[in-house]
């Protein structure tokens, strides 16, 4: 059984923010689960080396947004073919939103995405529960129960809770059993038939925009709920710096709250739609150069805590439309890490602060066992080279969503191993 | 960004889907060439056998009669067989059948599309998808872009005010939804007027229109002081259902264009409306049909200025 194997990690630079390792050493990965680190256990025979000189071993990625399109949009991707792609990125915790079809608002709905994509084997699937029934905004989901299935965080997706009373019941009924909401902030009337952000760019495209406050307006009031309440909330896909400082503004009053941004909203803004780019087309979308650059620096400050891909893999029809009509987001799974080592390249931010944001703190956010790569731990690990120079070729990513703006852009950094549980999901050899 | 598709590779005009991108010598262009084409339409016989062979389909996803029915008239002048269709929007609000629609017409070996769609950005789209042998001029394109109407205006402002850069003009009324405003602003900006002022309620203007190159006036009386060019827009009646603006009545009497406004331009200034007109909404009727008006003219300036790019496009020896 592959499960069984016991692999020797050889002469690879661990970096393991948890545990605040960055060191070059082996590691060694047996029954599923990191053994041990520098010297072998007593009496470990290794059935597989993995050779990781010159490479970088972290704790496998946890992702906090990726749409699977499984079940209910099948013709977009499918769990096979995602957890296919998240295994190539080095993802091997896979945070799905509930708006599936049917929607993730019953335990039966959680398990069984779960078991189906525990069947595959070659990510974690942890699935994020309905904040409200149907995310119809009107009635409390069984958050609960649905704790107990395995949901991790409720949100409402991409649905707006436009009533207030019903927000706050909301949190104050997962506060009290210590469950996570996740807030996509935006407000309904202002972003209305908007489709990119309002600004120079949308005038002359004669497209209607989407204003900063449609995103700062909920996080405002969002945050007065989150203080009243006392529950742990995660602003998810921010995408303005008045956001960043609202946020920040609100941990400074000792607020428990945190955020992440798309790694997306790192690299473009709003000038890259350029003529009617449907791959830009995304929600939140993306801002000014002024917001990137805010973005960038509160990632790199910690102020923003993780990056997450917004993997929203689309069929070829869903971006040949008119602008407004092209469905939103970018198949991100198998960019998440080149773009963040992109970031590296360019001086935002160190190495162990951009591995951290893709593993241990949004781990830590969601309080699971992944992220890490301490001795017991489950062996989720992935291995890149970080020197390895390539062009994306979008239609090689393994994702059914061939969907990505970065198209033909040079990157640096690709994985070479994936782990999952100690067994090895994915091998670029 | 992408590449210009408005051009070939040796310069020569290739679609004309917005103001902005092309250069101010194929504007200039276009504009000499529609005079020569003016002069021709006012003779007995009125055909030149340009685009003799040509086959031009006019593809209009939205409504329209003036446009359509003036490229039909350009298109015939220049002795094109011109196909007119109105698929309906709801049968293509995917942009699969609408490439789908386009791909059939292509298969019927059609030259030119002039097309039309309620979304901005569909010209571009559809020029992106279609095969080198195949231009396509935008009729239109949801609140972006309105080529040949700003070039018409152009003509009509050139041929009663002379050349641009002496000029003042003002554009008054909804730009925030106006395709027209926008190519009008870079139409003017690349020609070199004076100053191009536009006068609206803060509601009806884009989010920093000011980076368009433009003055900003919410007074109308303060914005017409001395202008030489008034271009009214047409307020759609819906724009009050969803309170951009409170009621026709305010509106008019703030920013509808009467005598009395009109008395703060310069003695001898035009006035124009792409149409089609609302009387006592944007404009009375008193200025509509008065002296300073040049509202007819503007449309008998629409044939010519669209022979010209049919002509430059499909034609031999233009580098535009």
């Amino acid at each position: 059984m592959a499960e069984q194997m016991n692999i020797h990690i050889r002469g690879g630079r661990i970096i393991d923010p948890a545990n605040r390792v960055d060191s070059i050493e082996d590691l060694f990965v047996s029954q599923g689960k990191i053994v041990a680190s520098g010297k072998a256990p007593a009496g470990f025979t290794a059935d597989k080396t993995i050779e990781a000189e010159n490479q970088i071993v972290c704790p496998g990625l946890v992702d906090l947004s990726v749409r699977m399109r499984e079940p209910g949009q099948e013709y977009k991707a499918t769990l096979k073919s995602e957890s296919a792609a998240a295994a190539a990125g080095g993802i091997t915790t896979c945070c799905c939103p509930p708006d599936t079809s049917p929607i993730i608002d019953t335990p039966a709905m959680a398990s069984m995405l779960t078991q189906r994509a525990a069947e595959i084997g070659l990510t974690q699937l942890l699935p994020i529960g309905a904040l409200t029934t149907g995310l119809e905004g009107e009635t409390l989901s069984d958050m609960f129960a649905l704790h107990q299935a395995g949901c991790v965080a409720f949100c409402n997706a991409e649905r707006p809770i436009t009533n207030t009373i019903i927000m706050r019941r909301a949190m104050e009924y997962a506060a009290s059993f210590d469950l996570l909401v996740m807030l996509r902030a935006n407000d309904p009337w202002l972003s209305d038939e908007g489709c990119m952000h309002e600004g120079e760019i949308s005038t002359r495209l004669g497209l209607a925009g989407i204003p900063e406050a449609a995103e700062t307006i909920i996080i405002a009031r969002d945050l007065a709920l989150i203080e009243q309440t006392g529950v742990r909330a995660h602003f998810a896909r921010i995408s303005s710096a008045r956001s960043v400082d609202l946020i920040v503004q609100a941990r400074e009053r000792g607020l428990n709250v945190s955020a992440d941004v798309a790694i997306h909203h790192l690299h473009l803004t709003d000038y890259d739609i350029g003529k009617f780019n449907t791959f830009c087309r995304v929600t939140p979308p993306l801002r000014t150069e002024r917001d990137k650059d805010r973005l960038r620096e509160a990632v790199a400050s910690g102020q923003i805590q993780a990056i997450c891909s917004d993997h929203q893999p689309h069929e070829k029809d869903a971006k040949l439309a008119a602008f407004s009509d092209a469905e939103p987001g970018i198949s991100g799974l198998e960019t998440l890490l080149p773009l963040g080592l992109k970031l590296v390249d360019e001086g935002v931010l160190d190495i162990n602060t951009l591995i951290a944001s893709l593993s241990s703190s949004p781990a830590r956010l969601l309080g699971i066992e992944a992220g890490s790569l301490g001795t017991g731990n489950r062996a989720d690990i992935c291995i890149f080279d970080p020197d390895v120079e390539w062009l994306l070729d979008n239609t090689k990513l393994l994702s059914k969503g061939h969907n990505t703006p970065f198209k033909h852009w040079p990157l640096k950094g690709r994985v070479t191993s994936t782990l999952h549980a100690g067994k090895i999901v994915y091998s670029d050899s | 960004m992408s590449r210009n598709l408005q051009y070939t590779d040796s310069g020569k005009l290739h679609h004309f889907l917005s103001i902005e991108g092309l250069r101010k010598e194929t504007l200039e262009q276009i504009l000499i060439t529609a005079d020569k084409f003016t002069q021709f339409g006012q003779r007995d016989i009125k055909k030149l056998p340009l685009l003799r062979g040509f086959t031009v389909v006019n593809l209009f996803f939205e409504n329209s009669s003036r446009t359509r029915t003036t490229f039909e008239i350009a298109a015939k002048r220049l002795s094109a067989d011109v196909i007119n269709l109105n698929p309906t929007t709801s049968s293509t609000s995917k942009g699969e059948t609408l490439l789908d629609t386009v791909n059939i017409l292509e298969a019927m070996h059609t030259d030119l599309f002039v097309l039309r769609h309620a979304k901005s950005g569909v010209a571009e789209l559809i020029a992106q998808h279609v095969p080198d042998h195949v231009h396509i001029i935008n009729a239109g394109d949801g609140q972006h872009a309105h080529p040949t109407q700003a070039m018409l205006d152009m003509f009509t402002i050139r041929q009663y005010k002379g050349p641009f850069h002496e000029l003042r003009v003002a554009i008054v009324g909804d730009i925030l939804h106006s395709r027209v405003a926008r190519s009008q602003i870079h139409a003017l900006n690349s020609l070199g007027v004076h100053e191009i002022r536009v006068i609206a309620p803060n509601s009806l203007l884009p989010a920093q229109v000011e980076r368009l190159g433009v003055h900003v006036y919410s007074d109308l009386q303060q914005g017409l002081d001395g202008v030489d060019v008034v271009m009214m827009l047409r307020l759609q009646k819906e724009r009050m259902s969803k309170a951009y603006i409170p009621s026709e009545q305010e509106y008019f009497n703030l920013y509808g264009l009467t005598s009395e406004s009109l008395a703060a331009a310069a003695d001898d200034a035009i006035v124009m409306h792409p149409g089609p007109i609302n009387r006592g909404l944007e404009i009375s009727s008193e200025v509509a049909d008065g002296p300073h008006s040049v509202i007819l003219p503007q449309v008998t300036n629409g044939i010519a200025v669209r022979m010209a790019v049919m002509a430059m496009i499909l034609g031999g020896d233009n580098n535009g």
